[in-house]
């Protein structure tokens, strides 16, 4: 990986903001996430966190500021846009597709299907070279699904799966994306204890591949004790980032999470 | 090797759900028969009965495959079928119609007719599909079911009555509708194909032995000409259900926002999907309404849509086989099996039906039956939509996903089980 400023940063965020009629949700929050880190979001509710995820992916558009990942401008673009530009992210609550099987799934994961066309799927000569495509997505679907230690579910409809497992199958299925960077919003959510050691200890195997995190989390133990970077957001702007150490001795965070006036 | 073994599982359940199906339609027809036969119903009506279950079967399958495309696979709560086979029929019947009649069509040949109408269907289906980007399901709902009122209202319009170019006058011709060649004269066009003499054959000879007119036979012809499109339907669907562009269609019905959340290109595959399955529905509309030689819009009304949902939600949406169950159940048992009853009664008893309730029951209190029983038969159209509002009922409550709603239809064009790897020696 080549060290120069710009491949250091993945996204930058300036002076994002959103008003939701005559609420300011993102105030002009700005903050880089470097490439290859677990950065972790804090801050308390209504800091605006998810919003800001939301105008990251492009759930929301932004009223003003700019987005830019890998030194592309995806400011106010779609989210499968984005997502195929390699930035994908999961939901507060997993959006696990409940109809579908845990396979199925995780085979909607991969970018650029060939038999995503209608075309290819119908023709008769095209729809060879998408069973062949398919033989390898399944393959991968599960080598992922083993990955996470969810094989056993594979054929069970995702909608049956305890709320930590969803979790799980949500990123197993994001990472087919083949992201570059993966946005969580709070994973930890409703996970329990030993869930929650596996998943996180799969984010650090994905780490050390080269993946990129962001999350969103209120649990501080795994904020403290598995990002490298801290932001914490109040009110709609970034109040200060550093290292987690440095972010729990903050007088400021302090006030903000305690109702002080910061 | 894999491929094989994938290509036969994927051929087995073909195999097994057409058996299934053949059996069904097998055992009904022999039970109607068998029926009619014994209670002394002639040959030739009971023959003329199970050619019109078997036509109305085709082509409640054919929408009910068509409307699973929209709804069951994708979740495009399309309650504007009829418009979509209105759009089809009528662009048919002005292709067809002859060029001296009034209205005047533009007297292509009737290849044209059906393929011009298809296409013109698919065209509105992409115009409806706009909105759909923008709308909710439930709001989506209404704009389609507003689209088939717009269409039908249009066509009774005053302003597209009559539209004259030069000295030819066109148009929809209101209420009185289009006249054109039916579709069904393709029966004849297949004897003069193979060879028979479409007036007397070899065909009507033979089953004119036990008494089958020749027009019950030319239906039967043209039911099984429907029966091959619903195999190409069927195939069709199969295909892009069993692929990742119908993984994608699931994607969006279980959660649009996921599904764009992971880079799933959703709004143009919605419009593509809408196209396809409104097409299907021109088609459909044309194979069943064109078979007649005129075309009205008293036949265009939303009840036909309400109709094709009965047959899907009796098969279970999301499943073909379903879908064809469906719409042989309906069609056999809920739509035509009732008038079956009137048939029998008239050839075993006799009665008159009394224009009001209370003639009917009024002759109960001098012990005589047959004025109610006269009344029930006469009313059997009727009843029927009360039997229709129970059967959904007991099915909502004992079998809400429908009769093959509970299978597990897979989305991807493989065999999804486990990979082997190194470590299998066998």
């Amino acid at each position: 990986m080549s060290n120069s400023q710009e491949q250091e940063t993945i996204l930058q965020v300036s002076d994002l903001e959103k008003r939701f009629g005559g609420i300011v949700a993102v105030d002009g929050a700005s903050f880089e996430v470097e490439r290859g880190s677990i950065t972790g979001l804090i801050g308390p509710n209504g800091a605006g966190k998810s919003t800001t995820f939301n105008l990251i992916t492009g759930t929301h558009k932004p009223n003003a500021g700019t987005v830019l990942f890998n030194g592309q401008n995806i400011t106010g673009k779609s989210p499968e846009r984005i997502a195929s530009k390699g930035l994908v992210r999961t939901f507060q609550i997993a959006r696990e597709l409940p109809e579908m099987t845990v396979l199925e799934n995780m085979m909607l994961g991969p970018k650029n299907q060939l038999g995503e066309s209608l075309w290819r799927s119908v023709m008769p000569g095209a729809r060879r070279t998408v069973i062949e495509q398919e033989k390898e997505v399944r393959d991968r679907a599960w080598e992922t699904l083993e990955f996470f230690e969810i094989d056993h579910l594979a054929e069970e409809y995702a909608g049956s799966l305890s709320g930590g497992q969803r979790k799980l199958l949500e990123l197993a299925r994001a990472l087919l994306t083949d992201p570059d960077m993966l946005l969580l919003d709070e994973p930890m959510a409703g996970v329990n204890p030993s869930l929650e050691k596996k998943l996180l200890e799969r984010i650090h195997d994905l780490q050390d591949e080269g993946y990129t995190f962001l999350l969103v989390e209120h649990d501080m133990d795994v904020i403290m004790n598995h990002c490298e970077h801290v932001i914490v957001m109040h009110q709609g702007r970034v109040l200060t980032e550093g290292d987690p150490e440095a972010i729990q001795s903050d007088e400021e965070v302090i006030d903000a999470y305690l109702g002080g006036e910061a | 090797m894999s491929e094989e073994t994938t290509d036969t599982d994927e051929s087995i359940r073909w195999q097994s759900d057409l058996k299934f199906i053949a059996k069904l339609v097998a055992v009904t027809y022999v039970g109607f028969a068998v029926l009619g036969i014994v209670t002394g119903v002639s040959t030739n009506e009971v023959a003329g009965f199970l050619a019109t279950v078997t036509f109305y079967a085709a082509v409640f399958a054919l929408l009910a495959l068509a409307l699973n495309l929209h709804w069951g696979y994708t979740g495009m709560f399309n309650i504007g079928v009829v418009g979509f086979m209105a759009i089809g029929v009528y662009t048919f019947a002005v292709l067809t119609a002859a060029p001296d009649a009034s209205p005047a069509g533009l007297g292509l040949p009737m290849i044209v007719g059906v393929i011009g109408g298809t296409i013109a269907a698919a065209l509105a289906g992409a115009i409806i599909a706009l909105p759909a980007l923008r709308v909710r399901a439930d709001y989506f709902a209404i704009i389609t079911l507003g689209f088939s009122e717009i269409v039908r209202l249009s066509i009774t319009s005053g302003t597209l009555r009559q539209i004259e170019v030069g000295d030819t006058v066109y148009g929809t011709g209101g209420g009185s509708g289009i006249r054109y060649p039916p579709v069904d004269g393709v029966v004849t066009w297949l004897f003069e194909l193979i060879g028979l003499d479409p007036n007397q054959n070899v065909l009507y000879e033979t089953v004119g032995v036990i008494g089958v007119s020749n027009s019950v036979v030319d239906r039967f012809v043209y039911a099984l000409i429907l029966i091959v499109f619903i195999l190409l339907f069927y195939a069709l669907l199969h295909r892009i259900a069993r692929s990742p562009f119908g993984r994608v269609l699931k994607a969006i019905r279980e959660d649009e926002v996921a599904a764009r959340s992971l880079g799933k290109r959703t709004q143009i595959t919605k419009i593509k999907v809408f196209m396809v399955g409104s097409a299907l529905m021109g088609l459909g509309g044309i194979l069943w309404l064109g078979s007649r030689s005129l075309v009205q819009p008293d036949g265009l009304m939303p009840v036909i849509t309400f109709y094709i949902f009965v047959a899907l939600i009796i098969g279970g949406s999301g499943s073909n086989t379903g879908s064809v169950v469906g719409a042989f159940v309906f069609a056999a048992f809920l739509w035509e099996g009732p008038r079956f009853i009137r048939t029998i009664a008239r050839a075993n008893l006799n009665y008159r039906s009394p224009g009001t309730i209370y003639d009917a029951f009024v002759e109960l209190v001098a012990l005589d039956p047959m004025p109610l029983v006269g009344y029930l038969i006469g009313s059997l159209d009727e009843l029927r939509w009360i039997l229709l509002g129970t059967v959904l009922i007991v099915l909502m409550i004992k079998r809400p996903e429908g009769l093959m709603g509970h299978r597990k239809e897979i989305a991807a064009a493989t065999d999804l089980s486990r990979p082997k790897r190194g470590e299998t020696d066998e």
